[in-house]
């Protein structure tokens, strides 16, 4: 990087040249479309098609169920990626190409797989439905879809942090007198919190816009279980244009807002774990 | 999502885990792998059997019927076509901007990496929305592209955009930190000894960035294939026309014809399965060659 003044690579030009046109023309002109759409509404108009009851609702349920699954896929993607790195297991290498699997899996097959196993007369479904616990086409079928997408992020961000965590400090902490409580919540966990919160950030920000696995279980009723990016759709086939794209902007900007705050926490993240060494 | 970092074996392991110290007691330790099995089986590997016992229920007759189906065989070929096409775009673009981005330095680069990311951040359904409103009938250019008789949404155009743009960040996100952390000591070697630019992208970049680059291609491919939010508010759904492997999934499920359904959704398991594999292997090869580069 030092001599950054007189690069002599050749294909600056004809690299960004390429890369900015062909942003632009998949993704910020086609995202421009959506604000200048929204522009076009006075704002009482806009005020009615992203502040209805019925639109509030969707936003309190998919900021809700996002913020569960996240929490759930915290904790636990936690304790699988400690399990992974730590311990060793029968078939211990197959789980761990499986934990990508939310990542391959195509969202509807999940969303159909999902719904048959929580429902009345799923495998687990069946077990709940004599204690009065209906999960399927209820928001607690959303929560489970939701952590289904979210699975892979936070064990796949923790999981080399923990790798490279240095033997050195957990045997100094013990030699010090410290026990395995001690040395994990205040040696290891300081370590690991900057990207637990990266992939918890990741996996909500996954699940606010998630669509697919989410309708097949939900139930879709309105005011109840109807998540926001249904409401698109639902507006979308009753011709409301203006109105789909009013509560998609603001969707969009929670996002943006989402993308830059985890953007933020990458980069502590890396200079974190740069000072480390 | 740097996958490829996450392959390299702990050397931690061995070390720590003979050490009373710094390691559990047994009980402490199969309560947590028994915790984590849990999570694991409610949320992946129940979900997964379901699929492939869901698709047979009916018995293998009625599965096959449901894949040789001339709906379903319309819809895997669109599946592909999409992908055909979605995958070397984003292929090309990758390698230009990480060529930029890596090999240079300017103004504005960490927005542009910021705004590489962007169609991550944004809901499927609102990438098909976009396209709506730019190429539907009410759209910026609904009234030309029907005067001269084109159609981009609820037709396959429509689908190869959406498809294009939620996988636009894949292989673009793996390259660049990948050539950033590479340098261009080597590029510059070869500049001095003569060669042009193309054949020191061809000679000297790519062959460097190989694995990298199928670890892109790969997961690029996964979601082209799979993608179901965005592909279906610009689709139509129309029958043997424009629907891909998911839609036809989503109909037969709502028409209530299960086992079809899941049959279908099986061929889609199985694809990720296979991406699973596929991508081990190339993280494995990539964790070698970068050892080997170490060791150099």
């Amino acid at each position: 990087m030092s001599k950054k003044h007189n690069n002599v690579l050749p294909g600056f030009n004809l690299s960004l040249g390429f890369t900015i046109f062909y942003l632009s023309l998949i993704v910020l002109i086609p995202l421009s479309a959506a604000f200048i759409k929204t522009s076009t509404l006075s704002l009482h108009e806009f005020w009615v098609a992203v502040a209805s009851p019925r639109v509030v609702a969707s936003y309190k349920l998919t900021f809700g169920a996002s913020l569960i699954g996240a929490s759930i896929n915290a904790l636990f993607g936690l304790l699988t990626a400690w399990v992974l790195t730590r311990y060793t297991f029968p078939g211990k290498r197959i789980i761990d190409a499986l934990v990508d699997l939310p990542f391959a899996l195509p969202t509807a097959v999940a969303g159909i797989a999902l719904t048959a196993i929580y429902a009345p007369n799923g495998w687990i479904g069946s077990l709940l439905a004599p204690h009065g616990i209906k999960v399927a086409f209820t928001p607690i079928g959303i929560v489970i879809a939701l952590t289904f997408i979210g699975l892979p992020f936070v064990v796949r961000t923790v999981q080399p942090i923990l790798e490279d965590l240095e033997a050195e400090t957990e045997e100094a902490a013990a030699s010090l007198g410290a026990n395995r409580w001690q040395t994990f919540t205040k040696i290891i966990f300081p370590a690991i919190a900057p990207a637990l919160l990266t992939g918890f950030s990741l996996a909500f920000a996954r699940a606010i816009g998630e669509y697919g696995s989410v309708i097949f279980i939900a139930g879709n009723m309105p005011m109840v279980s109807e998540i926001t990016p249904l409401i698109i759709i639902t507006k979308l086939e009753q011709y409301d244009y203006a109105g789909a794209t009013a509560v998609a902007v603001v969707m969009l900007v929670i996002s943006f807002i989402l993308l830059l705050g985890i953007n933020g926490l990458q980069w502590w993240n890396s200079r974190r774990n740069s000072r480390a060494i | 999502m740097s996958g490829i970092s996450t392959t390299q074996f702990s050397k931690y392991n061995a070390k720590i885990a003979k050490n009373r110290a710094t390691s559990e007691p047994a009980w402490v330790r199969w309560t947590l792998i028994a915790a984590a099995l849990l999570y694991l089986s409610l949320f992946l590997f129940m979900p997964l059997a379901a699929v492939f016992t869901e698709a047979l229920r009916k018995g293998v007759d009625t599965y096959i019927s449901a894949l040789v189906d001339a709906d379903a065989l319309s819809a895997m070929k669109l599946t592909f076509i999409a992908a055909l096409i979605a995958v070397p775009l984003n292929l090309v673009f990758g390698v230009a901007a990480a060529w930029a981005i890596a090999k240079f330095e300017f103004k504005g680069k960490s927005i542009l990496i910021t705004l590489i990311d962007l169609p991550f951040a944004v809901s499927p359904v609102i990438a098909g929305l976009i396209y709506v409103l730019i190429f539907g009938l009410q759209g910026w250019f609904g009234q030309w592209l029907s005067d001269h008789d084109l159609k981009v949404i609820f037709a396959i155009p429509g689908i190869v955009l959406a498809t294009i743009f939620v996988t636009f960040p894949f292989v673009a996100r793996e390259l660049i930190p990948l050539m950033q952390a590479q340098g261009k000591d080597e590029e510059e070697a070869a500049l001095v000894l003569g060669a042009s630019g193309w054949q020191i992208l061809w000679r000297v970049t790519l062959p460097n960035i190989k694995w990298g680059l199928l670890y892109g291609v790969i997961l690029t491919n996964a979601r082209a294939m799979g993608e179901f939010g965005a592909v279906s508010v610009v689709s139509g759904h129309i029958r043997g026309l424009t629907n891909t492997m998911p839609l036809h999934v989503e109909i037969l499920y709502n028409e209530y014809n299960y086992a079809a359904a899941f049959a279908a959704a099986s061929v889609l398991a199985l694809l990720a399965l296979v991406t699973l594999v596929l991508k081990s292997i190339v993280e494995w090869y990539a964790a070698r060659s970068a050892r080997a580069i170490e060791q150099n």
